[in-house]
């Protein structure tokens, strides 16, 4: 009987069946049922996760042996704070910290810059001169932990002062590790802490894969965001596409420098969202690892197994939070988790459910880890490599995935490549029109939001909270530099900016002359400034009219 | 009528502002957008030059006490008298401290496209 039922489904649409057709976010129709015919062709009863193209996990036990990385974000406006919170985490057995700079840091201006006003030390660190590093760092052993810096316009002077600082301490840089965000081309899209012209700022990438590739082979240089493009309005199947076009052109640019493909694609990873339809996300994190897997192989001619494994962060899910009824982010986030962990990530992080409107409390961050706690330790979910595998949506969604993907980054190659994309403005109106009529299908009632267009109650306004400026600490960061100034030696800076300046008109790797520079205490606005005067600087293309 | 959508200073949050540029244009608004990482002297001189009517400063990161003490000074600098507003991650209690400093209207994150448009075409009423 059951079995006459599922037969009288098979193959069939809504349409066939008079129920309401069903549309993913990312605009695939959805079956009311699947079953065993929809993957007779499939390759994946053959495929055993560890095993290329890696559809079920990059690993053959993935977490039974260990869980995925549970990883928090923290920001510490002082050199100085950093290292009391290096400290502790030591202290508390733990090794990495990821570590978030101000906005002046990140867009290339010292905190006595007019640009910098009311910014220093906001949203992360302040870093003007290797002193700085110095401070953070002081008393660490780098050998014991990873330090992970969220930095895109600058990455190349902070990679710069991390392996300087590290040379000058005495440690061999061949076996330092850490890594850094360094995906400027995301920042075009969204972020915005774009500095350069498009393609200068890609150049500025491929320094850093290429010297690190040569002289600091354990660091990971570039971290390719897709989690920031889909914020931005681009919808699951763009979010990964434009990534992997990313991905790409760095990869291009590293091996147009003679450097294997082997030595670098092990080292790149992935940064992507996990907000929206459950099972939509899960297809898209299978069917983009073994896109990713294939193009790796196929078009790289990898021979190495993990050059071709897609090593991703995938959490936050920002876009899926809301301000009302706040509580529901807390649910929401635990169904979030399961989406990343059903996905095989190798790390996780959440955002905390009020961080939508106020400062997280240290309550709130706490709920996020104990989501991720009680996953791992009361769900099972660590007991069997790919639970989903074999499912018959799950699979179908799958295979639906790579080749949307794969067509969407042919849409990319048609309009002349994604450095040409980004620098006309063609994907930023597009994802940005996405995110207008997405925002409106909430705002009209067409996508159902719990809590904001359905099932809503009468709340009191929340009130939004910022940490008060430090007008002080922003006082002595500015004395700090002005007493670096006066005691560095002043002619080799000058020196040292020229030397940058005649490798940047002579297109050379900036990476050795950027590091002599900080070594001799040259700010980062100042390094930025001479760069800009051989770059010149990105111009917003602005497509309202 | 014509309305100048702005990002002051360094913050790069900018999904909200380009969100309501696509509305006001489907409402008939014409929409002059600036793009990041303006200062506040950028931004009066592109209202002058284009000679909008209305002016909207998006900030989310919390400057918008800092930077809208500064539009206050340079609109009077400039004996410039457009009707400006304030848009973003905005605390409720910054609202009267903003209309103080002349801003017409703070509408926080969150807010409806649909009320924007419905406030300016007021705006235009009176204008």
């Amino acid at each position: 009987m059951a079995d006459t039922k599922i037969n009288s489904a098979k193959g069939k649409t809504a349409k066939d069946l008079n129920v309401k057709p069903v549309y993913l976010e990312s605009g695939l129709e959805v079956n009311p049922v699947y079953t065993a015919s929809d993957i007779e062709n499939s390759d994946i009863k053959n495929e055993m996760p560890g095993e290329y193209p890696f559809t079920r996990g990059i690993h053959p036990t993935m977490y039974r042996n260990k869980p995925f990385t549970i990883r928090q974000y923290a920001g510490f406006a002082s050199p100085e704070e950093t290292n009391e919170r290096f400290q502790f985490l030591i202290n508390n057995g733990q090794s990495g910290l990821n570590v978030a700079f101000d906005l002046p840091t990140q867009c290339g201006y010292d905190s006595d810059d007019p640009m910098a006003f009311g910014e220093v030390g906001r949203v992360g660190m302040t870093v003007d001169t290797l002193n700085d590093f110095e401070i953070a760092f002081k008393n660490i052993d780098l050998d014991k932990i990873t330090v992970s810096l969220t930095i895109n316009g600058t990455a190349i002077i902070l990679i710069a002062m991390y392996v300087a600082m590290a040379e000058k301490e005495g440690y061999d840089i061949s076996k330092l590790r850490g890594t850094a965000q360094n995906d400027i081309l995301k920042e075009f899209i969204g972020r915005g802490t774009w500095i350069f012209p498009v393609d200068k700022s890609v150049k500025l990438v491929v320094d850093t894969i290429e010297y690190c590739a040569k002289h600091v082979p354990k660091y990971s240089p570039v971290s390719v965001c897709g989690y920031h493009i889909r914020e931005s309005g681009a919808n699951p199947i763009q979010e990964m596409a434009y990534a992997f076009c990313i991905a790409k052109a760095y990869t291009d640019g590293a091996l147009s420098r003679g450097i294997d493909i082997d030595d670098f694609a092990s080292r790149l990873s992935f940064n992507f969202d996990i907000y929206g339809n459950l099972f939509e996300q899960i297809a898209k994190f299978r069917g983009g690892r073994r896109l990713w897997a294939k193009i790796i192989r196929e078009e790289y001619h990898a021979k190495k197994d993990s050059s071709c494994w897609l090593r991703m962060i995938a959490g936050g899910g920002g876009g899926g939070l809301t301000k009302e009824q706040p509580e529901n982010n807390i649910v929401r986030s635990a169904y979030y988790a399961l989406i990343s962990a059903l996905s095989g990530t190798q790390t996780m992080a959440l955002c905390s459910y009020d961080e939508a409107y106020t400062i997280p409390t240290e309550h709130s961050a706490e709920i996020s880890l104990r989501t991720m706690q009680i996953m791992i330790h009361e769900m099972g979910i660590c007991d069997t490599v790919d639970p989903l595998g074999g499912s018959y949506y799950v699979e179908t969604l799958t295979d639906r995935f790579e080749k949307a993907i794969k067509d969407e980054m042919k849409t990319v190659e048609k309009w002349d490549g994604i450095v040409n994309a980004v620098a006309s403005g063609k994907i930023q109106e597009s994802v940005s029109r996405q995110a207008y009529e997405r925002e409106m299908g909430v705002q009209t009632g067409k996508v159902d939001k719990v809590g904001v267009n359905i099932f809503t109650r009468e709340e009191k306004a929340k009130e939004v909270e910022f940490h008060p400026y430090n007008q002080k600490a922003a006082d002595d960061q500015i004395e700090k530099l002005k007493k670096i100034k006066s005691t560095r030696n002043n002619q080799k800076v000058l020196e040292c900016l020229a030397t940058i300046k005649k490798d940047a008109q002579d297109d050379k790797n900036l990476m050795p002359s950027i590091i002599a520079a900080v070594k001799e205490y040259c700010t980062v606005g100042e390094i930025v400034r001479a760069m800009k005067e051989v770059y010149g600087e990105f111009k917003e293309p602005i497509f309202f009219k | 009528m014509k309305v100048l959508l702005a990002k002051p200073g360094l913050d790069g949050h900018d999904v909200g502002v380009k969100v309501l540029a696509h509305g006001l244009i489907d409402a008939g608004f014409e929409v002059v957008y600036t793009g990041l990482r303006k200062s506040i002297e950028d931004i009066v001189d592109i209202a002058i030059k284009n000679k909008v009517d209305i002016i909207g400063l998006s900030i989310l990161s919390g400057t918008h006490l800092l930077l809208s003490g500064r539009m206050k000074e340079v609109m009077d600098r400039k004996k410039l008298t457009t009707p400006w507003f304030v848009g973003g991650n905005i605390p409720a209690n910054d609202i009267e401290e903003l209309k103080k400093l002349g801003a017409s209207e703070a509408f926080p994150t969150g807010s409806k496209v649909a009320d924007v448009v419905l406030y300016f075409n007021t705006i235009k009423v009176v204008a």
